[in-house]
C-alpha cells in the first residue's frame, strides 16, 4: 500500500509538470485553433535560460529556494518574449491563411528551434545545476517523499492557481475567453484581438519555462531536442482533458503522469514513452472530444 | 437639448462609393448614403444584398476595395474594429452574437470594454437592467440559456454598455415573435430619443421606416432607392417588392 502511495506521488509530481505545458497548448488552441508544435521547444529553452543563468549567478554553489525562484522568474520572462516572438514572426502573418500553412509553420518552427539549439548550446547533455538542495527524504505515514518532488507539485499549482485566476477573475482573461470564442465578435467589443493573443502565447510560454526549469531540477540533465517527447506527451495530456479546455489539461496531463508511474512500477519500464500514444490513439478513436472537451458548435 | 439641436443635422458617417469583395464574390459596390446625427437610418434589402457587408464595413471587419467610410469627416475605413470601437460606434451584429460561454453579466461587461468612462459602469449597468428587466434577472446566468427575444436584448444592452453615438443594428427583428419585434422596435425609438443615432439594418422592411427617419434600399451590392423613410413607405417600387402589395 505504502508503495502504491509512493507511485501516486511520483506520477502527480511529473504529471504537474506535463500540466504546465499541456496549459500552454490548450490556452494556444483555444484562441487560435493551432497546435503550436514549437510549445516544446519552449519548454527546453526554459531548462536552458534555467541553467546559464543560474551558472552566471553561481546558483549551482550557494543553493537556496530564493535561487529556485529567481531563475524560474527569469526562465518565464525568457520564454514569454521567446513566445511572443514565435507567434508574432511566425504565426500572425498567416493568420488568414489556409490552416494546413500554419500547421506546416508550427513543425517548422520547432525544427528551427531544436536545431538553433543545437548550434547555440552544443548537442551533447548539460549539467542544470542542483540550486535547491533539501537535504533527506520527507515521510509522511511511511510515504517517502523527495523534497524537490514536493516542490516541483508546490509550485506548479500555484502557477496554475495564478493562471486560473487570470482567466476567470481579470479584465485580461474575459478578452481572452471572449476571443477564443469569435474574434471578430471580440474586435467589436473594442477588444484588440492581437495583443490578447500575444499576451495568451506569452502566458502559456511562461509556464513551459517554469516546467523547463522544474523538469531540469529534477532530471538535470538537458540537451536541445529535450522538448520533444514532454511535449508530445503534454499535447496528448490536452486531448485527453479535451483540447482548449484549460481545466482538462491539468487533469488530463496528472491522468497521464500517473498512468505512467503505474506502467513503470507494475507493467515495463520501456513502456512508458508508449503510454503517451496509445491514449491518444484511443481518444482519438473513442472520445475525440476528450474528457472536458464539448463540440465547439457555436463557432462562426 | 440645445446642443443636440444645434448638432442636429451634422453628417456623422457617410459611405462614399464603398465597394467591398469577399474573394472573387462583390457584396457591395460603389454604396454611397449617410447618416445624420439624430436619425434613424435604415438600411433595407433582401437576402444578400450586401447590408450585413456594410455595416462590417463601418466596423472595420471587412475592408473598403474602393471608396471610404467617414465617421464626422475623419476616414475610418482603415482603421482595425477596436478602434472604431473608441470612436463611439458600437454594434449589435448580425444573428446577435451573444458570447454563448459566457455569464449574461460579463456580455454587457465586455459590452463596456472601451466605453469612456469605466466609472459610469454601475449606473450604465442600471440603467440596461432599467430598459430590460429579464436581464437583470437573469444576470448570473449562461448567456446560451436565454431565449431569442432575450439574447437580442442582451445584443443591444450590450452596445449600449460602450456608450455609442453611433448604433449599429443588424435585423434585430430576426426569428422573433411579433410582440416581441414591437418591443424591440418601440426600444429602439427609445433609445433614439435619448440622443443616439441609430443605423437599422431590417428585412422587415415596413416596421423599419415605419419608425425609421431615413431609409436606404440595397438591391444585389448597390443602392437603388434612398430617401424619407415617409416618402420610401409611399412609393410605389418599395410597396411592390417589399410590403407585397
Ligand atoms: N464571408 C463571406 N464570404 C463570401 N461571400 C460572402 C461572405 N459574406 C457574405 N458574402 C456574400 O456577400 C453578399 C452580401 O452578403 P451580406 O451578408 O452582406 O447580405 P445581407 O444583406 O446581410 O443578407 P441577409 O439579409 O441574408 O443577412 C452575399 O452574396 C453573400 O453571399
Ligand atoms: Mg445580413
Amino acid at each position: 500500500m505504502i508503495e502504491f502511495f509512493q507511485h501516486v506521488v511520483n506520477g502527480i509530481s511529473v504529471g504537474s509538470t506535463y500540466a504546465l505545458i499541456a496549459l500552454g497548448y490548450t490556452m494556444v488552441f483555444g484562441i487560435l485553433q493551432l497546435i503550436n508544435f514549437a510549445h516544446g521547444e519552449v519548454f527546453m529553452l526554459g531548462a536552458f535560460i534555467g541553467m546559464y543563468s543560474s551558472r552566471y549567478f553561481g546558483f549551482g554553489e550557494h543553493p537556496s529556494l530564493w535561487a529556485l525562484l529567481a531563475i524560474l522568474a527569469l526562465a518565464m520572462v525568457g520564454c514569454a518574449i521567446m513566445g511572443f516572438l514565435i507567434e508574432r514572426l511566425a504565426y500572425r502573418p498567416l493568420r488568414r491563411s489556409p490552416r494546413i500553412n500554419v500547421l506546416i509553420t508550427a513543425v517548422g518552427v520547432s525544427l528551427f528551434l531544436q536545431f538553433s539549439g543545437q548550434l547555440l548550446f552544443g548537442s551533447d547533455p548539460k549539467f542544470f545545476p542542483q540550486v535547491f538542495q533539501p537535504s533527506g527524504d520527507w515521510t509522511l505515514g511511511g510515504v517517502r517523499f523527495n523534497p524537490l518532488q514536493v516542490i516541483v507539485f508546490c509550485i506548479s499549482i500555484v502557477l496554475m492557481a495564478i493562471l486560473q485566476t487570470i482567466i476567470f477573475r481579470t479584465r485580461l482573461g474575459r478578452a481572452m475567453r471572449a476571443v477564443s470564442f469569435n474574434h471578430d465578435l471580440a474586435s467589436l467589443m473594442g477588444i484588440p484581438t492581437n495583443a490578447v493573443i500575444s499576451y495568451t502565447f506569452m502566458l502559456g510560454s511562461a509556464l513551459a519555462g517554469a516546467a523547463g526549469v522544474l523538469v531540469g531540477l529534477i532530471y538535470p540533465k538537458i540537451e536541445p531536442l529535450m522538448g520533444t517527447m514532454p511535449g508530445l506527451k503534454a499535447f496528448v495530456a490536452a486531448v485527453l482533458g479535451g483540447i482548449g479546455n484549460v481545466t482538462g489539461a491539468v487533469v488530463g496531463a496528472l491522468t497521464l503522469g500517473l498512468a505512467e508511474a503505474f506502467v513503470v512500477a507494475y507493467y515495463a519500464p520501456t513502456f512508458r514513452d508508449a503510454l503517451a500514444f496509445i491514449i491518444l490513439i484511443l481518444i482519438l478513436l473513442f472520445k475525440p472530444t476528450g474528457l472536458f472537451g464539448t463540440r465547439r458548435t457555436e463557432k462562426v | 437639448m440645445a446642443e443636440t439641436a444645434s448638432k442636429a443635422g451634422e453628417v456623422l458617417l457617410k459611405f462614399e462609393d464603398v465597394s467591398v469583395s469577399y474573394g472573387a464574390i462583390q457584396a457591395i459596390r460603389n454604396v454611397s448614403f449617410e447618416v445624420k446625427r439624430g436619425e434613424i437610418v435604415t438600411l433595407i434589402g433582401a437576402n444578400g444584398a450586401g447590408k450585413t457587408t456594410s455595416l462590417r464595413a463601418v466596423s472595420g471587419l471587412v475592408r473598403c476595395q474602393s471608396g471610404r467610410v467617414t465617421y464626422r469627416g475623419e476616414v475610418i475605413s482603415n482603421l482595425p474594429p477596436h478602434l472604431i470601437v473608441r470612436k463611439r460606434i458600437c454594434q449589435a451584429p448580425e444573428g446577435r452574437g451573444i458570447f454563448l460561454n459566457l455569464s449574461v453579466e460579463e456580455n454587457l461587461d465586455l459590452g463596456a470594454w472601451a466605453a469612456p468612462d469605466p466609472k459610469s459602469y454601475d449606473d450604465d449597468l442600471a440603467h440596461i437592467f432599467d430598459l430590460f428587466p429579464r436581464l437583470k434577472e437573469r444576470r448570473k446566468q449562461n448567456a446560451g440559456t436565454l431565449s431569442g427575444g432575450e439574447q437580442q436584448m442582451l445584443a443591444i444592452g450590450r452596445a449600449l454598455m460602450g456608450h455609442p453615438d453611433l448604433l449599429l443594428l443588424d435585423e434585430p427583428s430576426l426569428g422573433l415573435a411579433p410582440q416581441i419585434i414591437e418591443k424591440i422596435f418601440e426600444i429602439v425609438q427609445m433609445i433614439n430619443r435619448d440622443g443616439k443615432t441609430v443605423l437599422l439594418v431590417e428585412q422587415n422592411a415596413l416596421q423599419a421606416l415605419q419608425i425609421a427617419h431615413q431609409g436606404v434600399v440595397l438591391e444585389t451590392g448597390h443602392v437603388t432607392l434612398s430617401g424619407p423613410a415617409r416618402q420610401l413607405l409611399a412609393s410605389d417600387e418599395v410597396r411592390k417588392a417589399y410590403l407585397g402589395e
